[in-house]
């Protein structure tokens, strides 16, 4: 940790937060919003005079409220910078001034109520995300008792008591009566493994955890008795089957079977009902204390850092990588890496594993010094481009100018354009094509799809990142569906240009599809919103025209959605049955003399 | 949409490859019946069906076409080209082809895995994805990458174990890093925890 915080090549920013990410691969421009600490950093020795002044007393989140902090506080004795830091809503002192106890106790005048928040512009080339996670909240699993009975700890909680440097220096107390407990429980998958609360995964880490826990409690105490209730224990990894023989060697009880109920006894302690799948009865057991083994969710973060960066997310929330086995620490959007628990959950050594495997894969894209760019941007045709500026007008890049007053063709910055295509689809005149996704290559596609039998196939188009990869994902999942779908991929489903709908109704095919990321996940920012615009437009024609608009339609699937993938085929297999081929004859008629 | 007639000289020289995949493909589609249709198609020069495209031995066998039968684009049709595109325009750009003048028809994830009950819908849609992808190929345009400057520095966001990990790898590299962390002090979990598996040492 002192290393990260000295290190020439680390700038540091502490109680910051990245808001916003432009720009791409080789040169995000990143704005990072850095909260005012109100103590200089660099100034302060971590004294801790200001902390003794501070009237403001309050639960310190190190120790998961189980000691006191002040307004004014170190988050931790390690901490890292090694400087206090003021809690401006608890603090009294904030203007106009009426405490400044702390000012008057700092002899090196570091506290500075007039320090602002900041706004940070940095340039990078790469970006590791390594949000991290959060401990499941036991609150809603009350039959556990946990807030109502408070010798229920949870294991972090537990972790805080026995560690030296928590608030009873190592001693394991029990909250009620600070005695030492004689026995303790673990109670293991809170929150992990239940379809019902809490999450349905394994979070990875919490069996070893309490393997670990046990025998520093045997360490603690040799004769304390230990029980762990659990489904099964998942030792799997490099010296985890070692501790765990140690830990029932030294006399831990694994009993095989998650309690039913918890009751709490006159003397604070807890009453355990369970039902022991090995003996097949219902079990009672008397603990001092009971610990229960949290799970890990992603970090409430991941959200929002999903949304900046354009990347996709699992079912569980967590991130999701390229590829499972060949690419497990990039993102799909290139120059984005993940390491540690933002990926799924992870021990210390998997983290450390692919924070070094991320890092390597940032060095290798930057090794050079330059950047291949994808040569896949759109072009103008400057003989039909008539100035209109509608190109323009949708580059969620802003990487087309045109000036519209001198009548001047469009201009591609071909080093800012992301290849959505949205510019090609919607110039009225063709006069803007895309590379390697031209309407010629994609017509050749609808066409050489309905040259036979147009009647039993379905035309779908999905975009490289979501639905494609969602079909995808549904195939790696084996997941069944009717044959009778054909998906041509573009980059983004903003590239789908109208002329390819019409193209396929006057080809005969019976339902066209058009997929793309969920709004707000798009991957060429919100060029999906064009999507959605074009096909309500392109719907509104076909009712002028007497099709019917069913026949067209618009599903958004992200990256992770196998399952949705595969519902949405079977319904697009239903809507195609209830096309007859009179109505098929009658489109292509209509159709025929490219009225639309 | 009607283009001239090109000369038989500029034909494009089209070869297509459907992969077996060992079982992964070949247990639903027949991939035989699919190389066959597809060499009734237009500029298709070469069409086979092959055990594994990826492999060593399945690269050089294109390789060889390409060269031995003067190939100018390749479809290769066998998984998804989120998987093996990167893979195949290598191999196409290791004899001198343009990379772009590939495409791939997804047999595996979007067609045998996902109709393992009905072998001959699925044969029947290989050979469309397939014929999709020769359709494709026939008009794609070579393109070259252009070489753009990098900001030679990392933003890793996270201070926790692997945040700090990943920061001091690409420090000690000589790449600057930009470490960002919403607490006070860097650390996260990690730094609340007392003795950690399985060596059973301090974690700061």
């Amino acid at each position: 940790m002192t290393d990260a915080g000295r290190h020439p090549r680390i700038k540091l920013y502490t109680l910051s937060e990245v808001v916003d990410v432009k720009g791409c691969v080789g040169n995000f421009d990143v704005k990072i919003l850095k909260k005012a600490r109100y103590v200089d950093e660099k100034e302060c020795t971590a004294c801790g005079d200001c902390a003794q002044a501070c009237p403001v007393v309050r639960a310190d989140e190190f120790n998961h409220g189980l000691s006191s902090r002040k307004a004014i506080y170190s988050p931790f004795p390690q901490a890292v910078p090694s400087a206090y830091v003021i809690n401006i809503n608890e603090c009294l002192g904030n203007n106009p001034a009426v405490c400044t106890k702390c000012v008057d106790a700092c002899d090196k005048k570091c506290i500075n109520f007039h320090m602002s928040d900041e706004e940070i512009h940095e340039n990078v080339g790469a970006i590791v995300v390594a949000t991290g996670l959060e401990p499941y909240d036991p609150t809603e699993m009350d039959e556990y008792g946990y807030t109502r009975f408070e010798n229920v700890l949870t294991s972090l909680e537990f972790e805080r008591l026995v560690n030296a440097g928590g608030p009873s220096k190592g001693e394991l107390v029990r909250p009620t009566d600070r005695k030492h407990p004689r026995s303790i429980g673990f109670i293991q998958c809170v929150g992990s493994r239940s379809a019902r609360k809490g999450a349905s995964y394994c979070s990875n880490v919490c069996c070893m955890n309490t393997v670990k826990s046990t025998l520093v409690l045997k360490e603690h105490d040799p004769d304390v008795n230990v029980k762990v209730f659990y489904i099964d224990i998942r030792a799997f990894g490099k010296g985890f089957e070692d501790l765990y023989t140690r830990s029932r060697r030294l006399g831990v009880h694994y009993v095989r079977g998650l309690p039913g109920t918890v009751e709490e006894l006159p003397d604070g302690s807890l009453r355990v009902a369970v039902e022991n799948a090995a003996t097949g009865s219902i079990e009672f057991y008397d603990l001092d204390m009971l610990v229960l083994a949290v799970g890990v969710k992603p970090a409430a973060s991941t959200r929002k850092i999903q949304e900046m960066l354009g990347l996709q997310l699992t079912p569980d929330g967590f991130f999701l990588e390229a590829h499972p086995k060949l690419q497990p620490v990039d993102a799909a959007t290139r120059g984005v890496f993940y390491a540690g628990c933002a990926e799924g959950p992870k021990d210390i050594k998997e983290s450390v594993t692919q924070a070094s495997a991320a890092a390597a894969r940032a060095i290798r894209l930057m090794h050079d010094g330059e950047i291949l760019t994808e040569p896949i941007t759109s072009r103008v045709i400057v003989e039909l481009c008539r100035s209109c500026g509608k190109c323009a007008e949708v580059c969620p890049y802003n990487a087309i100018t045109v000036d519209v007053k001198k009548k001047a063709p469009a201009v591609v910055t071909t080093a800012a354009c992301a290849g959505c295509g949205t510019c090609a689809a919607e110039c009225p005149f063709d006069a803007i094509t895309m590379n390697h996704f031209t309407d010629e290559q994609i017509v050749d596609q609808v066409d050489a799809l309905l040259a036979v039998e147009p009647k039993e196939k379905i035309l779908a188009f999905a975009c490289n990142w979501c639905s494609y990869a969602g079909a995808d994902y549904a195939g790696v999942s084996r997941l069944q569906y009717p044959p009778n779908v054909r998906l041509i991929r573009t980059m983004c489903s903003g590239r789908v240009d109208e002329d390819f709908i019409w193209r396929g109704f006057a080809q005969g095919a019976p339902v066209v599809l058009v997929s793309g990321c969920h709004i707000g996940d798009c991957h060429y920012i919100d060029a999906n919103h064009w999507t959605a615009k074009r096909v309500e437009k392109v719907r509104k024609k076909m009712e002028k025209l007497g099709i019917r608009p069913e026949r067209l339609q618009l599903e958004w699937v992200s990256a992770a959605e196998g399952v949705r993938f595969a519902k949405i085929m079977r319904g697009l297999e239903q809507l195609r049955q209830s096309v007859t081929p009179e109505e098929i004859a009658e489109t292509v008629n209509v159709l025929k003399d490219g009225k639309k | 949409m009607e283009r001239p007639e090109k000369n038989q000289a500029d034909r494009p020289r089209i070869g297509v490859y459907v992969c077996h995949c060992g079982l992964n493909i070949a247990k639903t589609v027949d991939c035989a019946k699919v190389a066959e249709q597809a060499a009734g198609l237009e500029d298709v020069v070469v069409a086979k069906d092959i055990g594994y495209a990826c492999s060593e031995p399945g690269q050089q066998s294109i390789k060889d076409d390409i060269m031995e039968h003067g190939l100018d684009r390749v479809v290769v049709a066998s998984c998804s080209p989120r998987l093996h595109e990167p893979t195949f325009r290598k191999m196409v750009q290791s004899v001198g082809m343009n990379p772009y003048l590939l495409d791939m028809a997804n047999l595996r994830e979007h067609c045998s895995w996902v109709h393992m009950n009905e072998p001959e819908a699925a044969t029947e849609k290989a050979s469309d994805l397939t014929k999709m992808a020769v359709a494709r190929v026939r008009g794609l345009e070579p393109l070259e990458p252009e070489r753009l400057p990098l900001t030679k520095r990392t933003l890793v966001i996270g201070a926790g174990v692997a945040g700090i990990q990943a920061a001091l790898d690409l420090a000690d590299n000589g790449v600057d890093v930009v470490l960002v962390e919403r607490r006070p002090s860097i650390g996260g979990m990690m730094a609340q925890l007392d003795k950690t598996f399985p060596t059973m040492d301090c974690s700061i």
